[in-house]
């Protein structure tokens, strides 16, 4: 399409994409941040809210007798936790399974037979129910019935990370606010700058005879596409960068951190970043001409 | 110059032969004193006039009026019938179509070609490129730029520039044409030749307003002046203003 405008070949005619790529490099960044510690968040609440683990004290003593009362204690334990609304099921993690647990620690022998362990009982939540359990009153059922037992809520301390999370998360989602917000007014000024450095063009074209539609669409147009190349190349360049991070959390390595990652709809929203970028600078130019063409007779 | 835009059959003209009527115009800037006061005159269509006046006069606010970049601050302007005072600003595009206007700084856009810059007219209205493609050289040519066809105007010489400046004003050929010393930077032979190329326009309809201080020129072509002195229109007619300046004699169309 013909356009009487030098835009993409000025010198001034950098700016705008210069500036539009820094913007959209950062808030790339905070934004790929922001979601994929929300993802983690997610991941984490899915494997939290699935089971609580339950333990109850040996009865003291050495020898058959003790054993069979805290069998007995164990069957109570696992009675209660049944009857508790939400809960799926209950498995009494057998001995070799305990023994497994520890020997890393302790090792094998005998004598660990006759140490006085802990019986742990995997508690699986119905699914959706798991919001609604209320761990708390699952403790307090089962202390009533098994003195000493306590529910080990994963929940607790993964629950305090995810708070942490969360918080951090919501600083990444205001950086991203901050950054765009900056990147608009950044782009509204480069453009209007760029523009000034038109307005004899824009009064030449309006002395001619231009509507004023004609003279704003060519400038929009072109602020676009400027808008366009340097938000696609903040984008570009930010790929490396979150590629980067990536392996660096890759590094860290299983289980500490959960594997990064972006889904597709996370990163449509990240590419909407340069293309909302490349809109507002149309739009500043758009109104940046009709408002100059307004102040001409 | 077979350029036919299709806007002679569009020609209204409610209050009759008037192209441009100016009545009682005063123009200030900002606060400023007036410019002029009380300017009143009326160019009938296809009429040919030099406005003349010495530097400070008010020639270039008179064009200026006409060719809508100032709003007169008193009285009343007509272009082509219309009451531009009272005409909403989005129908301001049409009417300066109608008109050719040779800056006296030529406002070429820099970073167009010599052709482009002469097409910018037709492609503000919408002309076929084909079209644009065939008669744009043509005029260039015309006006002796033929091997300048995509010369930028900072390499053109003022009296080249000056051309392709004129060049862009008659394109369209225009209802109106208006020039702001227009042959300010040629030499007299070219002068001459863009007179005759004014004077091939206004046999063709179009109504010519030339500013100028080259007497020379004014003396040489027997056509209507408008003369203005300290922002008074104090002379309309044909020949030299007369030394008392009280008198005005009516306008006087020319016959073609």
């Amino acid at each position: 399409m013909h356009s009487d405008l030098p835009l993409a070949r000025d010198k001034t005619a950098m700016l705008v994409p210069v500036l539009v790529g820094v913007m959209v490099f950062l808030a790339v960044l905070a934004a790929a941040g922001a979601l994929a510690l929300g993802n983690i968040l997610e991941d984490w609440r899915r494997d939290v809210s699935g089971s609580l683990t339950a333990q109850v004290p040996p009865v003291p003593g050495l020898g058959e007798a003790s054993r069979v009362a805290t069998d007995e204690r164990v069957a109570q334990a696992a009675a209660v936790l049944r009857a508790q609304p939400g809960v799926a099921s209950v498995r009494v993690l057998a001995e070799a399974e305990l023994m497994a647990l520890v020997e890393p620690w302790i090792g094998t022998g005998e004598l660990v037979r006759d140490l006085p362990m802990p019986r742990l009982l995997d508690i699986t939540l119905k699914p959706g129910a798991a919001a609604r359990a209320n761990p708390g009153q699952l403790a307090q059922a089962l202390r009533e019935a098994v003195p000493g037992a306590t529910v080990d809520e994963h929940r607790l301390w993964l629950g305090r990370l995810m708070d942490l999370g969360e918080a951090l998360g919501a600083l990444g989602l205001a950086v991203v606010l901050v950054v765009s917000g900056a990147t608009a007014v950044a782009v509204t000024h480069a453009t209007r700058a760029a523009l000034a450095t038109y307005r004899p063009v824009i009064e030449v074209l309006h002395m001619i005879g231009a509507q004023d539609e004609y003279i704003a669409r060519q400038f929009a147009r072109s602020a676009l596409l400027q808008g366009l190349k340097g938000g696609m190349g903040g984008f570009m360049l930010a790929l490396p960068t979150l590629a980067g991070v990536g392996l660096l959390a890759d590094r860290v390595e299983a289980g500490l951190v959960p594997s990064v990652s972006l889904s597709a709809l996370d990163w449509a929203v990240l590419l909407l970043l340069p293309l909302g970028a490349a809109g507002l600078a149309m739009l500043t130019a758009r109104l940046t001409v009709l408002r100059t063409l307004a102040c001409m007779p | 110059m077979s350029h036919d835009t299709g806007t002679r059959e569009r020609r209204d003209d409610p209050e009759g032969q008037s192209v441009v009527r100016f009545d009682h115009v005063g123009l200030r800037y900002d606060l400023g004193p007036e410019v002029f006061r009380d300017i009143g005159f009326t160019l009938p269509r296809g009429s040919f006039h030099f406005l003349t006046g010495g530097s400070g006069a008010g020639k270039s606010s008179v064009l200026g009026l006409c060719y809508l970049a100032l709003r007169p601050t008193r009285g009343g302007i007509s272009l082509f019938g219309h009451d531009v005072t009272r005409l909403p600003r989005r129908l301001l595009p049409r009417l300066r179509r109608r008109m050719g206007v040779v800056f006296q700084d030529f406002r070429l856009i820099d970073h167009l070609s010599a052709m482009d810059n002469v097409a910018l007219p037709l492609r503000v209205s919408g002309a076929p490129e084909a079209d644009i493609r065939r008669h744009v050289p043509e005029l260039l040519a015309w006006v002796g730029l033929a091997d300048h066809l995509n010369a930028k105007p900072p390499t053109l010489s003022g009296g080249q520039k000056q051309r392709v400046a004129i060049a862009r004003a008659v394109i369209n050929r225009p209802d109106l044409l208006l020039a702001d010393e227009p042959t300010g930077n040629v030499d007299d032979r070219i002068g001459m030749r863009l007179l005759h190329l004014f004077e091939e326009l206004n046999k063709m309809g179009t109504t010519v307003l030339i500013a100028t201080h080259n007497e020379q020129l004014v003396q040489r072509f027997p056509y209507g002046r408008l003369h203005l002195d300290a922002g008074r229109l104090t002379w309309h007619g044909v020949g030299d203003p007369p030394p008392d300046r009280a008198t005005a004699v009516p306008p006087r169309p020319r016959q073609s």
